[in-house]
């Protein structure tokens, strides 16, 4: 059992693209569904919440680790214990982190894209699972909002 | 129920490394195997046809049992070693649900970047 998840993704747009639509904070937050207060930079952590409807309470954070341009973007961010409204705000910076990776390389149809999460280890062991339960609503109904938004842009 | 106090007690200290850890050693594979019919088993039982001695099979049962896969349970006056499987559940569970939000994500980026 690997501790480590990773996703490879072709795109069909130049690299030069994807690098703007992971870096650039506001692209960033239109794909992953969050209003960012401010942009990337090394070594800085970037705040926002999450748009989607009933989570807007959650907050989003990120701790830049790397931006080597059309090449690697990273950061580590929390897993918090629980996304209910009940329990927050948090303190994120007790929260236990896991670091993203997004690998960029050219091909010929456009950029492939790979995406990394690691530091699953460093989780506790009883508290996820009962967040996975609290949210699987949520992500189903999440799921539902974009079939509605890719049938009204259609 | 002594594996529900089990839990309670140990999982707020029990953090996802010592489950990757516990499976992460071919011995303890071995007696994760051994221990899959749900049957408990004795230490003797669990050391035959294993070339380690029994004093090595019972430190690999102390790691399994602080990753909660394996627990301690008393038969009479035997003791024996029984499989827990949830603690690995609850982690392949944990990472198959980010793993599927990352697969909704990407699939926003690539609607983003492409059209």
């Amino acid at each position: 059992m690997d501790d480590r998840i990773e996703k490879r993704i072709e795109l069909k747009a130049p690299i030069s693209r994807v690098w703007r639509a992971l870096t650039d904070y506001r692209e960033f937050g239109e794909w992953f569904g969050v209003k960012l207060d401010g942009p990337f930079a090394v070594g800085e952590v970037t705040r926002g919440h999450i748009t989607h409807p009933g989570y807007e309470h959650v907050k989003w954070e990120g701790l830049v680790q790397k931006m080597e341009p059309e090449r690697l973007f990273s950061f580590t961010w929390p897993h918090p214990k629980s996304l209910e409204k009940e329990g927050y705000p948090l303190d994120y910076s007790k929260e236990p982190r896991t670091l993203v990776e997004f690998r960029l390389e050219e091909t010929a149809g456009g950029t492939l894209l790979v995406v990394t999460e690691s530091g699953f280890d460093k989780l506790p062991g009883d508290r996820r699972l009962e967040s996975f339960r609290r949210n699987e609503g949520g992500w189903t109904e999440q799921m539902k909002n974009i079939e509605n938004y890719a049938a009204r842009k259609a | 129920m002594p594996r529900g106090r089990h839990n309670n007690l140990a999982a707020g200290r029990r953090t996802h490394a010592l489950v990757f850890t516990a499976l992460g050693d071919p011995t303890r594979l071995s007696l994760v195997a051994k221990l899959c019919t749900g049957q408990p088993r004795s230490i003797s039982h669990l050391t035959k046809r294993s070339k380690l001695t029994r004093q090595a099979i019972t430190k690999h049962l102390r790691v399994l049992e602080s990753a909660g896969i394996v627990h301690n349970v008393r038969i009479g006056r035997k003791s024996l070693f029984k499989l827990d499987l949830e603690p690995i559940a609850e982690v392949r569970e944990y990472l198959g649900y980010v793993s599927e939000q990352w697969d909704q994500a990407l699939l926003r980026l690539k609607a983003f970047v492409e059209y």
